[in-house]
């Protein structure tokens, strides 16, 4: 594999101010490291997805069917696109997809596309809805949680010893902090709308949030940790300023999580730190952050080192910097009308 | 005279933030400071960077207060106030 041509595909090139997707920092950071020298191809779902278009990272851009549409379809507009591109690696960055993807490993590998990816069942450990599980096996605290598929629960939830305020929870992405019954009633209803059942109720707990980026060598070892504080925070909560930092128990924790999940590729843990100084498990994330870019910055280039060690290289990676602070801004790009129809009609955008 | 809270043995050691803590700060001359670990930031006056400066080095409460009493021309008792007081500032923003 180190022979071929460096062409490599990401996923999640969307740039919603409120949640971007994580792709255009990891082809930040891929530009960064590798300039010129690597051919990078843009991946999303929607014609609106801005890092399409931002010709200064993507040398090419092309639409997907949406996850929703099975691995089947995927399979298909991949095989167009590596017939056009020739991509040796494929980088999914949204957590909806990893199934698809997952399930497609074996076939895309056939075409000589690479992916670390991990199994289906790795993937399902950490699942919001069998988290506690993973979390007890771990020993670490984990926030008492519950799958609803129904509103009433809000209605009575007292019953079963819950009180407001609490999380709601999508499956996939999306929180929500609910004070009353119609609260709870409202966030549940639009969360299941957009992400699916079940819906997770969970304890609300007070603190600030930590998280961490690496990668998971496949056997038990996690490699080049980034960690950070979450300065400021979108209405979706996502990290709007944010600064690195080296906590120690932060690291421990999701040394312990890789080792248990054997975990295979990049993965972001968000835990909490409450007010008394304890630590709860919030979520583990299947790939890189939105934030891996501030790693990059503090001089641990992940998606960097994911390509290299997909290359068979021997990584050495630095100790990331603390105190690099980001600052997120939103930015329009301007693309005439041919561009955009080249994106609707044929759903690629190739600059020459 | 009731004995106060530096006084007492036991609570010597659990008056300013632990050591580890303390030498992680990254101290400015202009006064900022940071904490890798939490990764919060905050802001101390000439007296608190001087302070942090010289718990950095190794001095305990003891020493901390002849220090202060010479190089600030107060007395033991102000100085032992205020070195509380910036004590329990100081434990919460490393909390």
């Amino acid at each position: 594999m180190s022979d071929s041509p460096m062409i490599v595909a990401v996923t999640g090139m969307n740039c919603q101010p409120e949640n971007p997707g994580p792709g255009l920092a990891v082809v930040r950071s891929l530009r960064q490291e590798f300039g010129a020298s690597i051919r990078i191809i843009g991946l999303s779902y929607d014609v609106l997805d801005a890092g399409l278009y931002l010709n200064e990272f993507c040398d090419a851009a092309y639409l997907l069917p949406y996850p929703s549409a099975g691995e089947q379809p995927l399979l298909q507009r991949l095989e167009q696109i590596q017939q056009q591109e020739g991509m040796t690696i494929l980088i999914p960055c949204l957590d909806a997809e990893l199934l698809n993807f997952i399930r497609l490993k074996d076939q895309l590998l056939a075409v000589g596309v690479h992916m670390v990816l991990p199994t289906r069942e790795q993937l399902l450990q950490r699942n919001k809805d069998r988290l506690d599980v993973l979390a007890a096996k771990a020993d670490i605290r984990y926030p008492e949680s519950k799958n609803i598929s129904h509103n009433d629960f809000f209605y009575h939830c007292h019953d079963e010893g819950w009180r407001y305020p609490m999380v709601v929870k999508g499956l996939f992405y999306d929180a929500k902090v609910v004070y009353t019954p119609d609260e709870g009633a409202a966030a549940f209803r639009s969360i299941a709308a957009e992400w699916g059942l079940p819906v997770l109720v969970q304890r609300y707990a007070k603190g600030h949030e930590v998280n961490l980026v690496a990668l998971g060598d496949g056997q038990g070892e996690m490699i080049g940790a980034v960690m950070m504080r979450k300065k400021a925070v979108t209405d979706k909560g996502k990290a709007w300023a944010a600064i690195t930092i080296h906590d120690p128990h932060l690291e421990e924790t999701a040394r312990k999580l890789i080792k248990e999940l054997r975990w295979s590729g990049p993965l972001e843990v968000e835990i909490l730190k409450e007010e008394s100084g304890q630590y709860l498990l919030i979520e583990i994330n299947p790939r890189f952050p939105a934030w891996v870019y501030l790693a990059t910055e503090a001089g641990v280039n992940l998606p960097a080192a994911l390509v290299r060690m997909m290359q068979g290289e021997e990584l050495t990676l630095a100790e990331p910097e603390t105190g690099k602070m980001m600052i997120r801004y939103a930015q329009e790009t301007v693309i005439d009308l041919k561009t955009f129809e080249s994106m609707m009609m044929s759903g690629m955008h190739v600059p020459l | 005279m009731n004995e106060l809270s530096w006084q007492k043995e036991h609570n010597k050691t659990d008056l300013f933030p632990k050591m580890e803590a303390l030498q992680q700060l990254a101290l400015n001359d202009s006064g900022f400071v940071f904490d890798p670990v939490n990764g919060r930031s905050f802001t101390a006056n000439s007296i608190g960077l001087f302070l942090l400066k010289t718990l950095q080095k190794g001095a305990d409460l003891d020493a901390l207060l002849t220090i202060v009493v010479d190089e600030f021309d107060v007395d033991m008792r102000t100085a032992e106030r205020d070195i509380t007081e910036f004590a329990g500032q100081l434990r919460k923003l490393l909390a």
